[in-house]
């Protein structure tokens, strides 16, 4: 018997965990001084007051929309895949190779192939952790985090011993042809009053895509069945005859996939070349949007629209608000991880003990109606 | 290379392997117990800017420190409540722990000094001074006139601050407690098998809470000496990494403390010449500074790949711990 109806664990505690999260926010805002009602109004102004913010919102939404389905993919298989950030630099590093050594007659091969690279360079950034903790042992937390500084170290060489253009000294790639541009907002949603002003460019619609993909992946077919009976019961899937290798390996595959294929949205469709850092730790806050979004793509979609607030409204702050620093966005993303994560059970405890006391009461009461 | 070069490097590399050590060793005590700490990071950040911003406004140094081992509790606290009482994730918390303090720290600067995230920078009693030992010369012109033993006390030995000495003192301090007393077997039980502790009676809670605090604690100097000792004042995210370099040295020492030692030397030395060479010309080959600085990082995941060795965690580990009825 459960302690809890389904709505109850997947709409009522995320919400009440965030809803905590906003108020400690709050509370901080509070504390420097400022007023949080006001920051708030700002914020929901600058991310979703005009078709710039809604541009800008979209486009960090669609980062989270991979790195948070990456974290929550390998979440199913019980993996805590913390390396996003270092896989999504190796995507860029493909999308990158492919972008400049090929001369790409339109944008839509050019995008299915830095697609393919993208996702096959983090793939393969992420299989050694992967195999380091199927055949090893080693913890996975552990070697992604290495991984991220190895991958953040690769990077700084690559582009500045190899990618930099000739007599300059910014550590960046030469800008990508202008047939692989990617068409942004203003070409395919013109008439909603976006332009050109956003970067929000159609890796949204790849994004979308690929929350369907791993919904069917998850819930529709036989590896996304191995791949939750793994994360549920380990004993109990090996019982089955499913290999804990070949889970493992895979889960992790198509997180670091997923992972990579944010560059496709950065490299390809904002910066247009490769740049130092421009993973801005859109990996990390996957970790926030799969906890946030129980690890289902429709909560990752809403969760990282959330965070793609923020983090437009964070950059309106700053210029409205000169006292509240950026990253403020960085305490509430800490403040979602910390309830939404760590702190379940201390919702979660009294929620269920709630529930079943309304049940006990509705009990007794059917109990005592027929004796009278 | 002449002898003095290579004393140069010595002594930078104690200088970089301090904040590693305090935040090895405050990973030891926690994980030792059964709690995964990947907060390091976060604690040592936030160390560093209240040490920083209290010692700027009380200009005394002494009261810095304990008001970032204060704020590095309160996040060891936070960590206890997160993953004891409330038996969560311990990686999640130590993730949003973090983030907190990534956060925190410089949205507390921008209040309070409105200079873009940092601290003002400290200087004379707001800063810890180096301690010149009896009869070390200090004056670099002095010590290249020593003979080799006198340059080795002047320029190694001789010239750290307090928290140095002290932070190499806590190496046998810490094997002493964990092998020799009572609460160091307890604590070792604990992270192997807390039933066990729990049926001789013993408070499996209490146990993990000390741990977790007195890495608060550890993690605290590590922050002060960072921002008050190594650099003179509070920058954004200056900890860079340190507490993830001090948890593949706790890896690579195998969870011991005098590996532990030697894990951070080691990867203090890697920094020392990172930073005093940008690249390393061996024979033909140059080694880049990037490797360098990837170095600690690619030698841990050769560790747990056991290709040297192998690496075993205490056996409780990341397991919130649930009586029995």
């Amino acid at each position: 018997m459960d302690k809890m109806p389904k709505w109850a664990d997947v709409i009522l505690i995320p919400l009440i965990s965030v809803v905590l999260a906003l108020v400690v926010s709050g509370l901080v805002v509070a504390l420097i001084g400022e007023s949080p009602w006001r920051a708030m109004q700002v914020m929901v102004r600058g991310a979703f007051g005009s078709a710039y913010g809604w541009g800008y919102t979209l486009y960090y939404a669609t980062n989270f929309i991979f790195t948070g389905l990456a974290v929550a993919v390998a979440f199913h298989a019980r993996l805590f895949n913390i390396g996003g950030e270092g896989q999504a630099a190796i995507g860029g590093l493909g999308v990158a190779i492919i972008l400049l050594n090929v001369a790409w007659p339109h944008w839509t091969i050019a995008l299915i192939a830095a697609l393919v690279f993208s996702a096959a360079f983090a793939a393969a950034w992420a299989a050694v952790p992967a195999y380091l903790q199927a055949r090893r042992g080693s913890h996975i937390v552990i070697t992604t985090i290495m991984f991220n500084y190895i991958a953040s170290a690769l990077l700084v060489y690559l582009l500045v011993n190899v990618f930099r253009v000739d007599g300059s000294m910014a550590p960046e790639s030469a800008r990508f042809a202008e047939t692989v541009h990617l068409p942004g907002g203003g070409d395919f949603a013109g008439f909603l009053g976006f332009s050109a002003t956003t970067p929000l460019n159609v890796s949204i619609f790849l994004a979308l895509a690929a929350c369907v993909l791993v919904w069917v992946l998850i819930w529709r077919t036989r590896l996304g069945y191995e791949i939750r009976s793994f994360g549920h019961s380990e004993s109990a899937a090996v019982y089955a005859g499913i290999s804990p290798y070949r889970i493992t390996m895979i889960t992790m595959l198509i997180s670091g996939g997923l992972a990579g294929m944010m560059a496709i949205n950065v490299v390809m469709g904002e910066a247009e070349r490769l740049v130092l850092d421009f993973v801005e730790g859109a990996g990390f806050v996957g970790i926030a949007v799969a906890l946030m979004g129980r690890s289902h793509p429709v909560g990752v979609v809403l969760a990282a629209l959330l965070f793609g607030a923020l983090y437009q409204g964070g950059a309106e702050l700053q210029f409205e608000m000169p006292a509240i620093s950026r990253e403020m966005v960085v305490v509430i993303q800490a403040l979602v991880i910390l309830f939404t994560g760590a702190l379940d059970n201390m919702v979660r405890m009294p929620m269920e003990s709630l529930f079943l006391s309304l049940r006990r009461r509705r009990e007794d009461a059917a109990r005592k109606t027929p004796a009278e | 290379m002449d002898f003095l070069t290579i004393l140069q490097i010595l002594d930078s590399t104690v200088r970089l392997a301090t904040p590693l050590l305090l935040a090895c060793l405050a990973g030891l005590y926690s994980e030792r117990a059964g709690i995964f700490d990947i907060g390091l990071e976060g604690k040592i950040l936030a160390a560093a800017f209240f040490s920083a911003a209290v010692a700027f406004a009380s200009g005394s140094v002494w009261v810095g420190m304990l008001a970032g081992i204060a704020a590095s509790m309160a996040l060891a606290a936070l960590h206890g409540v997160a993953s004891i009482t409330f038996r969560g994730n311990q990686l999640i918390s130590g993730v949003a722990i973090n983030f907190l303090a990534a956060g925190l720290t410089v949205v507390i600067a921008q209040t309070w000094f409105q200079q873009g995230g940092r601290t003002p920078q400290l200087a004379g009693d707001a800063r810890f001074e180096n301690i010149v030992l009896p009869g070390a010369a200090t004056r670099i012109r002095d010590i290249a006139q020593q003979g080799p033993l006198g340059q080795l006390y002047s320029e190694l030995i001789s010239g750290h601050s307090i928290i140095v000495y002290v932070a190499f003192a806590i190496v046998p301090l810490t094997w002493w407690v964990l092998y020799r007393t009572r609460f160091g077997l307890r604590l070792r039980a604990v992270g192997e098998n807390p039933a066990a502790v729990d049926t001789a009676g013993i408070s499996v809670v209490g146990l993990r809470f000390a741990a977790v605090l007195i890495a608060g604690v550890l993690c605290g100097i590590a922050g002060a000496y960072l921002a008050t000792a190594l650099n003179a004042g509070f920058v954004k995210d200056m900890s860079a990494g340190r507490g993830f370099i001090a948890l593949a040295a706790l890896i690579f020492a195998k969870w011991r403390p005098w590996y532990a030692l030697s894990a951070c030397l080691l990867f203090g030395f890697f920094d020392a010449v990172g930073n005093r060479y940008q690249n390393i010309q061996l024979g033909e080959i140059i080694v880049p500074v990037q490797f360098m600085q990837a170095l600690p990082y690619i030698l841990v995941v050769i560790v747990l790949a056991g290709l040297v060795g192998k690496a075993i965690p205490p056996r409780a580990g990341g397991e919130p711990y649930v009586k029995e009825r």
